[in-house]
């Protein structure tokens, strides 16, 4: 019974991020990048479970890498979620504005997802469950040239895989 | 992932006076009207001065940046002989260089020409040419006068397919810029990049490939993945680029010709920013590593990359001096993104940066002397060139987001992404000078451009 009911949830995850969120978090170019919160309950454990109940990214200043105690408390709840779901494997892409150079950027964006990783990991989460990648800035949430966008834009987005 | 080859005309060693070309275009020397060729055999064209020996130039570039060399081109005749001395004409004026005379007619018919004439439309020099045949068998004939001398500076004979007649267009307005300014010229020549296309939040990206003035665009690519930084071999048919294949973004080789695609190195972390040596025998690169990432050399013929740097900081956008002895790369070792030169084996590496604002994206010049940027301010993005000790910094443009400056194979104009608030991006070229910047036609958005070497 706890064995159907588990996969039925891998199930409901799988789905949900091939639906929802693996487009926005992948270098793959199909599909749109869907990020806006679900309608109606989530499947526990999901990836919509995750942007709705757990938030599943955290922001950076201008150039930084640094943690902000509301970036930590959002990589807190993922790491009391990641070890209420002991299945599911995550994927964090660190992003940038785009006010840096296309090179540098892609190895910004690494900083920022294993800023993210580590912390998770000191939180007890096993690594072999996180992987990382960057997009530097090819991945921006938001589309607009100015200061609201870049800060939305410097991010590390946590994805079920 | 669908592929679309690239190969046309293929790639070998190119001489400027006779011998066979690329591409089955052969080139022969042809004999000067009414004059004996020094060095005494007749039927041979005058002997040019070696191409690399300055003393050859009629002009400077520095006194052709300021007064561009007035030229006649009329034109070689109907048919591709128009298209022919348009794609010249192009050229010539579109490095800033010259100023093709519009429209000049013809003066004294074949044989020898009416040089007062052409000295009366304000000309310098005169190319004029003829086109014959047809189809597999065309022959075009050109001749480059000094009008003020009535000296032939130039005659070659080109027998060759119909099918290339831009390149060989391009080709003659190599040889023009050469012979006129003692520098090799750089037309017939390719700019790889990466087309955009699609909604921001998640663009569409191929490598695509066209003629430097924008003609015969192809896409390489089919777009399923995000594909960056395209960077070419400088011998063989080949480009060096990042590729988010399967969710692995990692450094590849891309054969043109096959359309073959194989990853360079193992690696953990993530590989990117790659360039080739000069010799053409491996590529330098940089991987993540922790938070950081640092610089190795991959060999093409396979083995451990060797690793450059160590600095726990971010160590990316390597490029060689052209001697190889030297690498320019990007490092926050020292707080933030700041220019490094090392030497090529690693070690010793000493910045060479000092202006306020952060700086990245840096390129050796060809020609050795200067290495181009990108910095970054509060004011927005700048394209700038310094020597390789840090000196004598000059801003060439500046804009909302500028990224990639690449050489053209003289050293003597930048090719460059542009990107306005709000707009997509498209690419741009300006002269080392700060002078002729102007837009690169491209059917999309275009990030990413790199200038191959001469097609040889």
């Amino acid at each position: 019974m706890k064995l159907k009911l588990l996969g039925a949830l891998a199930l409901v995850a799988a789905l949900a991020a091939c639906s929802d969120n693996k487009a926005a978090n992948s270098g793959s170019a199909s599909g749109l990048g869907a990020t806006s919160a679900p309608t109606g309950a989530a499947a526990p454990g999901s990836e919509a479970d995750l942007v709705a109940n757990v938030g599943d990214r955290v922001y950076f200043e201008l150039a930084q890498n640094t943690l902000s105690s509301e970036a930590q408390a959002t990589l807190d709840r993922q790491a009391a979620w990641l070890a209420r779901y002991p299945q599911v494997t995550v994927q964090i892409a660190g992003n940038c504005d785009d006010r840096g150079t296309d090179e540098y950027n892609i190895a910004l964006g690494n900083r920022r997802a294993n800023a993210a990783r580590d912390y998770l990991v000191a939180k007890g989460v096993s690594a072999d469950r996180i992987s990382t990648i960057s997009y530097g800035k090819d991945r921006p949430t938001a589309t607009g040239d100015d200061e609201q966008s870049w800060a939305q834009n410097r991010n590390a987005i946590t994805a079920v895989r | 992932m669908s592929i679309i080859s690239a190969s046309g005309d293929g790639l070998t060693r190119r001489r400027l006076v006779g011998g066979a070309l690329a591409g089955g275009i052969l080139a022969t020397p042809l004999a000067a009207f009414g004059q004996n060729a020094p060095g005494g055999f007749p039927g041979a064209a005058p002997a040019a001065p070696a191409p690399d020996a300055p003393g050859g130039a009629e002009i400077t570039v520095d006194q052709a940046r300021t007064a561009p060399i007035p030229i006649a081109i009329p034109s070689f005749g109907p048919g591709i002989g128009d298209q022919m001395t348009q794609v010249i004409s192009n050229d010539l004026a579109g490095c800033g260089l010259f100023r093709p005379l519009g429209a000049a007619a013809s003066a004294g018919g074949p044989g020898v020409p009416d040089f007062a004439a052409y000295k009366s439309m304000g000309a310098q020099a005169l190319a004029a040419g003829t086109t014959s045949g047809s189809g597999a068998g065309v022959r075009v004939e050109f001749r480059l006068w000094n009008v003020l001398t009535g000296q032939q500076l130039q005659g070659t004979a080109y027998s060759t397919s119909g099918a290339n007649w831009r390149r060989i267009a391009h080709i003659i307005a190599d040889v023009i810029y050469e012979r006129m300014l003692g520098d090799k010229g750089y037309f017939d020549t390719r700019i790889c990049y990466v087309a955009t296309s699609g909604p921001r939040s998640h663009e569409t990206t191929r490598l695509a490939i066209m003629d430097q003035d924008g003609a015969n665009n192809r896409v390489l690519t089919g777009g399923e993945w995000l594909v960056k930084t395209p960077r070419f071999h400088p011998t063989r048919d080949e480009i060096a680029f990042m590729s988010y294949a399967n969710d692995r973004p990692r450094v590849y080789l891309f054969d043109l010709n096959s359309g073959r695609q194989q990853v360079l190195g193992e690696f953990a972390g993530i590989s990117f920013a790659p360039r080739f040596s000069p010799d053409g025998s491996s590529v330098v690169m940089s991987a993540t590593r922790g938070g950081g990432s640092d610089i190795y050399t991959v060999s093409l013929g396979g083995g451990t990359p060797r690793q450059l740097t160590d600095s726990g900081a971010i160590d990316t956008s390597p490029c060689y001096s052209p001697d190889g002895s030297q690498i320019v790369f990007n490092s926050d070792r020292g707080g933030s993104p700041q220019l490094y030169v090392m030497g090529a084996g690693g070690g010793g590496a000493r910045r060479i940066s000092y202006g306020s604002g952060t700086y990245g994206s840096p390129v050796w010049s060809p020609r050795g002397d200067l290495i181009a940027f990108i910095r970054i301010g509060s004011g927005g993005f700048a394209i700038g060139v310094m020597a390789p000790d840090g000196t004598g910094e000059r801003i060439l443009t500046r804009g909302f987001s500028v990224d990639s400056p690449t050489f053209c194979p003289n050293g003597r104009v930048l090719a460059y992404a542009r990107r306005g608030a709000g707009a997509s991006s498209s690419l741009g070229q300006i002269d080392i000078a700060g002078f002729n910047e102007r837009s690169v036609p491209t059917p999309g958005g275009a990030e990413a451009p790199a200038w191959s070497p001469l097609k040889g």
